[in-house]
């Protein structure tokens, strides 16, 4: 870093190293990318990238054009397919499509009309004058993925959120034997990569690109350099890796070249560092610039089983045995197709599925060539494996484990930063296949959390359906029992005996309320007892002197009678005058 | 004597009390047994296992009444889980119960078939058919357990049981075949 490397300059820059790995035959082929004639029919898979399949735009009998979108992406990770050729969409149906379980999944097949009629498309003079969030939708919407064989949605990789990024690095190291495409693109697209790379670094923020490639490929190397120094791209620079399988792998190339090395199960985002597969930041370069969708992509059909081992220029969708025929047919009847490489590839299930953007290589072999599934034998623990593992894993526990069907402790030793490169099977004198068994238990631990996923979102509505039920269970009681309740009451009023416990319940309970209510106010209480002491007093007065009157008067003696009647009448009105003078 | 006696009653005494407190006031709500239980359970909420949903049936095997081997949905591999979990010894699905299915299933209504009786609605333990009275019904595929429970009550016999194929998206690589797992003298 921060070394500028002049042009042409043979200064060795410093490489570090990744552990593990293997030299294998390299089998690879030098030659021109050819283009073939146009395919009769042509198959769209959906899902030709990582992320959610793309949602079909058109139907059936719909006529469309080169380039236009025949399916939209359907969520982030996710990108839309074009049409590679113009013609009539004559079926969305499932098809057998080229993935190791050999199952079909819908397609969108087109029947070309010949005439290759492109859809317009909108250039860009200068890119840097373009939002970064316009690029990436660019690139998006263009269909781009990583054509190394990942197939990961490019614009992805191009929004580095807030990680800081200082490096760029292409990946041409091609490391996997037989596959030469990346060579071919690089010897002959060397000006559109090193522009993508300039695109690339603008988009994500970095300073500087280095291109690692294998140095079996001299003519790719000697073309991008040529390119760096036409394009006077001081911050772009080709370093040549030592060949080496798996040299290609991103954690290996960048380990290889930075001495920097990814986290467990992290990204090369996490070390400041984007890498994109060469072809890709070619075909970024020209979707953007010339509105170019991804249709159509390089191709190496080789193998001992060929005739004649061509890198082609294949129309996405193009089905494998038109490619074979390109390249001049089967050597032998009944010889095994594998898409990918020797190592990392898988056997197609026929040779009518198409090429998708992830195609980089269709390989043919003859019987003569397989390798004889030699049956397995006991692990001698020789840790042969655990040499050769470019990821610094353990083969032997994982196989264990995976064996065992024990996935947790797999996970504990990190069997998913397993690249799959298939080293260990290679290497391993018991013939044991242990990347298959990682295979295996990365997609049971898949499954199982699906299902997991899957029952607890069971859980869940079952549970929100008891409560609901329970819900409406309490409601319906509730007014069961209020409408009982009404009943009883409109019973009880047409009922005699019981109106008359009623009212009898009314009397007692009117008559200690009154009660309470003399008691609670004590003002009245006093002026009831005075009352009432005033009444007794008055009693006994009145009946002392009427008595006494009686006895002090004769009975028919008028004149007591009159004093007596003026007293009572005097207490009278003084009693009454007293309040009044109060007052 | 007496006082070593008495020093050792307080001193009980007064880590009882600290030890009481503790336990009370700082006590750790635990997953419970029958959680455990239920996670390891499908939730498919069929009801083969003779207990109204698969939360009953965990309660019934943590009280003890019911045993480890009644849920077919779960599988042999179910069975298994659930015997390391309680310390059990394994043992075979009960056929009272039912037979595992060799591969997920899913309700399927034929649609033009359907009176729209609300029967199969009322029956899914996990609400994943939708219609109304009068309307056609339909089944939420993503939400089917494939508990067949909607199937006994529909009165003209329009729901068939669909298995679910694998996807290019859910295939699972197969187990490879290994001699060294064959016995040893087979071997």
């Amino acid at each position: 870093m921060g070394r500028p490397q002049t042009i042409g300059s043979q200064a060795k820059p410093q490489l570090w190293d990744f552990p593990g790995g293997l030299h294998l035959p390299e089998h690879k082929i030098d030659a021109p990318i050819r283009s073939m004639p146009l395919p009769k029919t042509l198959v769209f898979p959906l899902a030709q990238h990582i992320g959610a399949p793309a949602k079909p735009v058109v139907e059936v009998g719909d006529k469309v054009l080169r380039g236009q979108v025949i399916a939209e992406a359907d969520g982030y990770v996710s990108t839309p397919v074009h049409a590679s050729t113009s013609g009539k969409v004559i079926a969305i149906e499932e098809r057998p499509v080229a993935h190791p379980s050999g199952l079909s999944a819908r397609c969108i097949v087109l029947a070309s009309d010949g005439r290759d009629k492109a859809a317009p498309g909108r250039t860009v003079e200068d890119f840097k004058a373009l939002e970064l969030v316009e690029l990436r939708n660019i690139v998006r919407d263009a269909g781009v993925v990583g054509l190394g064989g990942a197939a990961f949605p490019s614009f992805i990789k191009l929004n580095p959120g807030s990680a800081r990024i200082d490096t760029l690095v292409l990946n041409g190291a091609e490391c996997e034997p037989y596959i030469a495409c990346d060579q071919a693109v690089m010897a002959e697209e060397p000006a559109d990569i090193v522009r993508g790379a300039q695109l690339i670094m603008h988009a994500v923020g970095a300073r500087q690109t280095i291109i690692g490639i294998e140095d079996n490929k001299p003519r790719g190397i000697a073309a991008l350099r040529k390119a760096i120094g036409e394009q006077q791209a001081s911050n772009v620079r080709v370093v040549v890796v030592p060949s080496r399988y798996p040299q290609g792998g991103e954690k290996q190339l960048i380990q290889t070249l930075t001495g920097r090395e990814i986290p467990s199960e992290g990204l090369p985002l996490d070390i400041g560092i984007v890498c994109h597969n060469v072809a890709t930041a070619s075909a970024v370069w020209r979707a953007v610039v010339y509105g170019e969708p991804l249709t159509e992509r390089v191709i190496t059909v080789t193998g001992p089983g060929i005739k004649t081992p061509s890198n082609l220029r294949v129309r996405l969708g193009t089905p494998v045995e038109d490619l074979v025929a390109a390249a001049g047919g089967l050597a032998e009847q009944g010889a095994r197709l594998v898409m990918g490489g020797p190592m990392m590839g898988f056997a197609l299930p026929n040779a009518r599925v198409p090429a998708v953007k992830a195609t980089n290589c269709i390989l043919a072999l003859r019987q003569a060539d397989v390798r004889p599934e030699e049956p397995a034998m006991p692990c001698i623990r020789c840790g042969a494996c655990a040499e050769v593992c470019p990821a610094g894993l353990l083969p032997q526990q994982l196989y264990w484990h995976a064996r065992a069907g024990e996935f947790d402790k797999t996970q504990n030793y990190n069997l998913f930063d397993c690249i799959e490169c298939g080293c260990c099977a290679q290497v391993c004198p018991s013939h044991i296949p242990l990347v298959q068994h990682y295979r295996f238990a990365k997609t049971e631990i898949w499954a199982e959390e699906r299902e997991k996923r899957k029952a607890d979102a069971a859980r869940e509505r079952h549970e929100f359906r008891n409560a609901r039920l329970e819900r409406i269970d309490a409601e319906k009681k509730a007014a069961r029992a209020a409408k009982k309740a009404a009943l009883q009451a409109k019973k009880a009023g047409g009922d005699p005996v019981g109106d008359a416990i009623a009212k009898a319940k009314a009397a007692k309970q009117a008559a200690p309320e009154s009660d309470s209510k003399a008691t609670d106010d004590p003002i009245a209480a006093a002026k009831a007892k005075a009352q009432a002491r005033k009444a007794q007093k008055a009693q006994a007065e009145g009946a002392v002197p009427s008595a006494a009157a009686a006895q002090e008067a004769p009975k028919d003696d008028p004149v007591a009678a009159a004093l007596a009647k003026a007293k009572a009448a005097k207490a009278a009105k003084q009693s009454d005058d007293k309040p009044d003078s109060d007052a | 004597m007496l006082s070593a006696v008495l020093a050792l009653t307080a001193l009980a005494v007064v880590f009882g009390l600290v030890l009481g407190f503790a336990a009370v006031r700082f006590k750790v709500e635990g997953d419970p047994l029958v959680e455990q239980i239920d996670k390891i359970l499908p939730q498919t909420q069929c009801g083969q296992c003779n207990y109204p949903g698969c939360r009953p049936y965990a309660q019934a095997i943590a009280d003890g009444e019911a045993d480890i081997n009644q849920c077919p949905p779960g599988g042999d591999e179910g069975v298994i889980k659930l015997a390391e979990l309680l310390g059990r010894e394994p043992k075979p699905l009960n056929p009272d119960n039912g037979v595992e299915k060799s591969m997920p299933t899913v309700a399927f209504i034929r649609e033009d078939e359907c009176i729209g009786c609300t029967l199969c609605i009322q029956a899914c333990p996990v609400d994943a058919i939708v219609g109304a009275r009068q309307q056609m019904h339909t089944v939420i595929v993503d939400e089917c357990t494939g508990c067949d429970l909607c199937i006994p009550p529909c009165p003209v016999d329009c729901i068939d049981v669909v298995p679910v194929e694998p996807t290019v998206s859910t295939w699972t690589w197969p187990k490879p075949i290994d001699v060294a797992e064959l016995p040893r003298e087979a071997a």
